[in-house]
């Protein structure tokens, strides 16, 4: 309850952003923070949560991007049916990889590399069919409307993706308060101890890989709507799937705030090194692989286990007391 | 209650599991012995779903529950502990125990108390809020007996509970055991604390290079030729007896 209400907090203060913020790049900065933070949140609830790694999130969150932007250049379908239909089209690409991979029990490393074969296969199909303009890459027309889910000013795309984001994050909080959240980190820590307290690990694991799917697909659809271009290599590249992965494990695997923490240090870590450094391709790779090493040696729990570390929730007096009788 | 028949189960050339039939009746506490490496965790994996059979059959409350996986076998109210203690290490102790509980309840809350609850009953009440990981390895034990406990079973496997554990422990863990039992759960415990055998257990089955090769009751067993060659060596049974004759 406590987590929900710190939530709901979050996001509100969050949520002032436009009115106190008039300068486009700031704004700009807010939205991409915050459009980061649901990457990372819809991996963190198969990653994290599930503790299934993967390493090809880009097969979700390119097949929604795709999906808005072919159904509106080739067949005209207005962008905000294409947003329902990005996020559908996204669970289901997570269903079929979710059920060619848990199916056969694939775990660890081999659940890795499957993902990572997958998306790849999505980036070349897509570099190679006429409908998604092929290596070219799509452009969506300019046409700013809200209605047609182009905003004149960073407003309306704020409003967005605040709350797709907040979508994601009260998902996360709810399955941190359910018997499907139980089951899921059950599944995480020990699959086989698991199933022998009747959890059907195979079905616990497509509900998350689903619901990933789904918001990464979600993320997908708000990238082409607010940068209105495509190619295979952004929408199905490792980059995506890198920085997937990269968000929840610099904030904190398995915890609701986390991404968003991640999402936050990237970004000024990223924004730090563009003014340090200047825009040499490539760089900001470089440092997300530094930060990643420094993160896994000496911060496994991530900048949320930190801020624990920090300010350690008040334990329960009586638990530690009575150890010592048993030992 | 649990009903096997004729079970095989061969990894290459070594049978694990040669046409075993056992049965567990409704009520009691059944258990199984045997000398290392004689299959009985192979047993326990047969019977709940771990692996398949490569023959024979496994009924459980009249149905044929042969080759099903195990979170199904689960839900029909069998469940198994692992000799291995497996916490999901990272979650409280409460939580873990709540795992068990959420297979029949839904709630969240729900089965957060049911799990207070049960780790009352073995022992762990006190320490709800630790860390699974940081138990002690009398006290993951205890976890596993709650976990399983919590799912409300009809016959629970115990595979060597009471393994690792002093004397001390021991004795406190054998109430507990009973007081399963006294619950209406059935039980099937493997075990090489024969003290535990002979005091908890009613029927005894002894399993030797993947075979059942006596049964009776523990004091019965336990004086059982074969029985004693398996633990002790071919022609220790003969000279027990001839020196025990010589001293008569």
């Amino acid at each position: 309850m406590k987590q929900l209400v710190l939530l709901g907090l979050v996001f509100a203060v969050i949520g002032l952003a436009p009115f106190v913020i008039s300068s486009e790049f700031t704004l700009n900065l807010v939205i991409m923070v915050l459009y980061a933070a649901l990457l990372g949140q819809a991996w963190n609830i198969l990653g994290g949560y599930g503790g299934q790694f993967s390493f090809g999130h880009a097969a979700y969150f390119g097949t929604g991007a795709y999906t808005v932007a072919v159904l509106q250049v080739q067949l005209g379908i207005n962008p905000w049916l294409g947003l329902v239909a990005g996020g559908v089209m996204a669970m289901l690409v997570a269903a079929f990889i979710g059920f060619a991979t848990f199916r056969y029990g694939l775990r660890g490393s081999y659940f890795a590399l499957v993902t990572l074969a997958f998306a790849e296969v999505l980036r070349i199909l897509s570099n190679s069919v006429p409908f998604t303009g092929a290596g070219v890459g799509i452009l969506i027309p300019l046409d700013q409307s809200a209605a047609n889910f182009q905003f004149a000013s960073k407003q309306g795309f704020f409003w967005v993706i605040w709350v797709m984001t907040l979508a994601a994050f009260a998902t996360v909080w709810w399955i941190g308060k359910s018997r499907f959240g139980a089951q899921l980190m059950a599944v995480r820590d020990n699959e086989d101890a698991a199933r022998a307290l009747g959890v059907e690990a195979f079905k616990v694991k497509m509900g998350a890989i689903m619901l990933s799917g789904l918001f990464s697909g979600l993320a997908g659809v708000f990238y082409a709507q607010y940068f209105l271009y495509l190619d295979p290599y952004i929408a199905y590249g490792p980059a995506i799937s890198i920085e997937s992965l990269l968000v929840p494990i610099v904030g904190g695997l398995g915890t609701l705030f986390g991404p968003l923490l991640g999402a936050i240090g990237l970004h000024l870590i990223s924004e730090a090194t563009r003014e340090l450094i200047g825009d040499l391709p490539g760089i900001s790779l470089v440092i997300y692989g530094i930060v990643l090493v420094i993160m896994v040696l000496f911060m496994p729990r991530g900048l949320a286990g930190l801020v624990r570390r920090l300010w350690p929730k008040p334990a329960p007096a009586k638990a530690q007391a009575t150890e010592g009788g048993h030992a | 209650m649990l009903e096997v028949r004729g079970l095989v189960k061969s990894f290459g050339g070594v049978k694990a599991s040669n046409n075993v039939s056992l049965s567990v009746p409704e009520g009691r506490i059944t258990s199984l012995i045997g000398p290392n490496g004689a299959g009985k965790t192979t047993l326990f994996a047969l019977i709940t779903g771990f692996h398949k059979p490569d023959a024979g059959s496994v009924h459980f409350l009249g149905e044929d529950i042969t080759g099903l996986p195990p979170e199904k076998i689960a839900q029909r109210g069998m469940v198994r502990t692992f000799q291995i203690v497996q916490p999901f290490a990272g979650q409280t102790v409460r939580e873990n125990i709540a795992v068990g509980a959420h297979l029949h309840v839904q709630s969240r809350a729900d089965a957060l108390e049911k799990a207070e609850d049960v780790a009352g009953k073995v022992g762990l009440g006190d320490r709800l809020d630790m860390d699974a990981a940081s138990l002690t390895v009398a006290g993951r034990k205890r976890l596993e007996v709650a976990r399983a406990l919590a799912t409300d079973p009809k016959l629970i496997l115990f595979d060597e509970v009471l393994a690792g554990l002093n004397p001390s422990e021991i004795r406190d863990v054998i109430p507990v055991i009973r007081a399963v039992r006294e619950e209406g759960v059935t039980i099937l415990l493997i075990e090489h604390v024969m003290q535990a055998v002979m005091s908890l257990s009613e029927h005894t089955w002894v399993l030797n290079q993947g075979a059942l090769i006596a049964e009776g009751t523990p004091a019965d067993v336990v004086g059982h030729p074969l029985v004693v060659e398996a633990y002790l060596g071919k022609g220790m049974a003969e000279r027990i007896a001839k020196r025990e004759a010589h001293h008569a």
